[in-house]
């Protein structure tokens, strides 16, 4: 009866990787049937992202305007794509902190599956999501206006950008996950996400802040993503003339390489301490 | 000579300045249902996750179905199963999609994941509430859930710690009878319980944990011997008949009875449980002894540890406090 699985012994390097994949793609599998036994969470999901758009288009959109010209609503929309893609690190923190309360971590922990396949299977399950709300407020975006001027190439790089940046993010997503005690407190770090999203040039040019919390706008990765996708979009970007600002493309491909180099190690780092 | 399924050899493990276990030693027989005893805080839970590849050793040598925990953790989660302290589901998902999903990490492939599960689901009668989500289960439906996703490989060795802890009874004969059917196609299992009880009812050996080393190892009778087994024990009406009902008592108890003046009660160890029950009740009758109570007892955790180590249970939590 323990003739179900072949023995370890023979397992070549291909398989593991084939395995690797395999259960990634399981995981994934879970997360998306999330999704579909609790369809209310579907409607928060992406009802939240179409009520920002609407929200801030038309309360706050009248009473903005954008240095050096140009419509709001134009330039706040790339803004709102990359709040949303600054702050979905919170949903990979709370399906991380889900896990390890309730013992699935540690099931999975005790089972001969690729052991990467948890993270990478998040990741690509995350990756999915953030692509599907990107598409929704791209539509509702679409409704009220906005239009991207950067031809099918920029489009598509101005969204390859912002879902690097939440890629980058999922390693912090699954620190703070590791760290925090229980779901409640995963809860509270939106007092984390919420300024990290709106201290940036995603909704007021940083030249109109302050001094210094323009200083630490500009330097926010949330600014270089958000700046560099409406320069490709070809909205209005409102940009100063410090160095930061202005290479925002280069700086939307810089941050997020950062961010995995800082974040991913000490993901992995405290995963292990799980076994310590 | 037999082959151990499970062998521990002076593990040792701190938390910081805390020693989890200090010194632990097992050896589990091929085919053996083991009891690992303990009250609360003994190190119950640590023993299981290092010998279950979750958390490193700090000392000593563990060793699972004749592989080196420490160093080939892989080869070692090919062989077990784990149902740890808390039933470990996604909530989420239905009974059957949880079973599915850790099939398929187990590596059986789609179709074998799937008639896998519809097997454990029949065998643990849970094939009506296969396709509701685990949210709506009760305590026993969870706790059988996570025993079949356990078993998804048919393991060699199964680790059971404190499978029914926060049941009711109800939920608790569930998972005994669970339990009984595994063992019953020749699993070995590693058990542990909070309860002298749980680990008479189930285990053919039972090892008892305190301060994270084994302090007794036995069979549950010779445990039960040793510790003076099952006692008898009378409440009375008047507090003055006491000294007479120590006497009836004392005919057929294998010590000197104690004599608990305050609750108006006579208790000692005996070894022909039904036999001394009627014979006392008869005699007390017989003599006009007005009786409030009266009953066998199986001993407490308390009571194993009281004669095992001369403190109770009790009292190491309240030095803890
Ligand atoms: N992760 C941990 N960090 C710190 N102390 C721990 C940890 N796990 C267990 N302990 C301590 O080790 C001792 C043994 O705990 P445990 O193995 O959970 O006992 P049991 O399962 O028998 O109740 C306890 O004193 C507990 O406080
Ligand atoms: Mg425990």
């Amino acid at each position: 009866m323990t003739a179900l699985t072949k023995t370890p012994a023979d397992e070549t390097l291909r398989e593991r990787f084939r395995w690797a994949v395999a259960d990634c793609w399981t995981i994934v599998l879970r997360g998306l049937t999330h999704y579909i036994r609790q369809p209310s969470n579907i409607a928060w999901q992406l009802g939240f992202p179409i009520v920002s758009v609407l929200l801030f288009g038309y309360v706050f959109g009248s009473a903005m305007s954008v240095p050096g010209g140009g419509d709001y609503r134009e330039f706040l929309m790339p803004g709102m794509f990359g709040m949303t893609m600054a702050m979905g690190f919170m949903n990979t923190s709370y399906v991380v902190v889900y896990d390890s309360t309730r013992g699935v971590t540690d099931r999975f922990r005790s089972m001969p599956m690729a052991p990467s396949a948890v993270v990478t299977g998040r990741g690509v399950g995350d990756l999915i999501a953030a692509t599907v709300d990107l598409t929704v407020l791209a539509l509702t975006a679409l409704a009220i206006g906005w239009r991207s001027s950067g031809g099918v190439l920029g489009t598509l790089a101005a969204f390859g950008l912002l879902l690097l940046l939440r890629f980058s993010l999922i390693w912090l997503g699954v620190l703070l996950g590791l760290l925090v005690p229980n779901e409640e407190a995963a809860g509270s770090l939106f007092a984390l996400a919420f300024p990290f999203a709106m201290i940036s040039s995603a909704f007021v040019a940083p030249s109109l802040m302050p001094d210094w919390l323009g200083t630490i706008a500009m330097w926010n990765p949330v600014s270089a993503t958000v700046t560099a996708s409406r320069e490709l979009f070809g909205n209005p970007a409102a940009v100063g003339d410090t160095w930061v600002e202005q290479n925002a493309l280069l700086m939307a491909v810089i941050w997020p390489i950062v961010l995995t180099a800082i974040f991913l190690p000490l993901a992995v780092r405290r995963y292990q301490h799980l076994s310590r | 000579m037999t082959e151990n399924a499970i062998l521990a050899a002076g593990i040792r493990k701190n938390y910081g300045e805390k020693r989890a276990l200090d010194g632990f030693d097992l050896a589990v027989p091929k085919g053996a249902v083991y009891g690992l005893l303990g009250p609360n805080g003994a190190g119950k839970t640590t023993a299981v996750r290092i010998l279950t590849t979750l958390v490193r050793l700090d000392g000593g040598r563990a060793e699972v179905a004749g592989i080196d925990v420490a160093t080939r953790p892989r080869q070692v989660r090919r062989r077990i199963g784990l149902a740890g302290q808390h039933a470990a589901l996604d909530e989420v998902l239905t009974g059957r999609q949880n079973l599915r999903m850790f099939g398929r990490l187990y590596h059986l492939g789609k179709k074998r994941a799937a008639a896998r599960a519809d097997e454990l689901l029949e065998r643990f009668d849970l094939v009506e509430a296969a396709d509701k989500g685990v949210k709506e289960y009760s305590g026993g439906m969870r706790r059988r859930l996570d025993l079949a996703a356990s078993m998804i490989l048919a393991p060699d060795i199964l680790f059971l710690d404190e499978p029914t802890t926060g049941l009711d009874p109800r939920g608790r004969n569930e998972v005994w009878e669970a339990v009984r059917a595994l063992v019953a196609q020749g699993t070995t299992v590693l058990l542990t319980t909070q309860y002298l009880d749980e680990a008479d009812q189930l285990a053919d050996h039972i090892a008892v944990l305190d301060r994270g080393r084994v302090i007794a190892d036995d069979t549950p009778d010779a445990l039960k011997r040793l510790i003076g087994g099952d006692r008898i024990e009378v409440v009375v009406r008047d507090p003055a008949t006491l000294p007479a009902t120590a006497a009836v008592v004392a005919r057929v108890a294998s010590t000197e009875p104690h004599i608990d003046e305050t609750a108006a009660r006579v208790h000692a160890p005996v070894t022909d449980r039904v036999a001394a029950l009627t014979e006392v009740a008869r005699t007390l009758q017989d003599d006009g002894i007005a009786v409030e109570d009266i009953g066998l007892r199986r001993p407490t955790l308390d009571e194993v540890f009281l004669r095992l180590t001369g403190h109770t249970a009790d009292e190491e939590e309240k030095k803890k406090a």
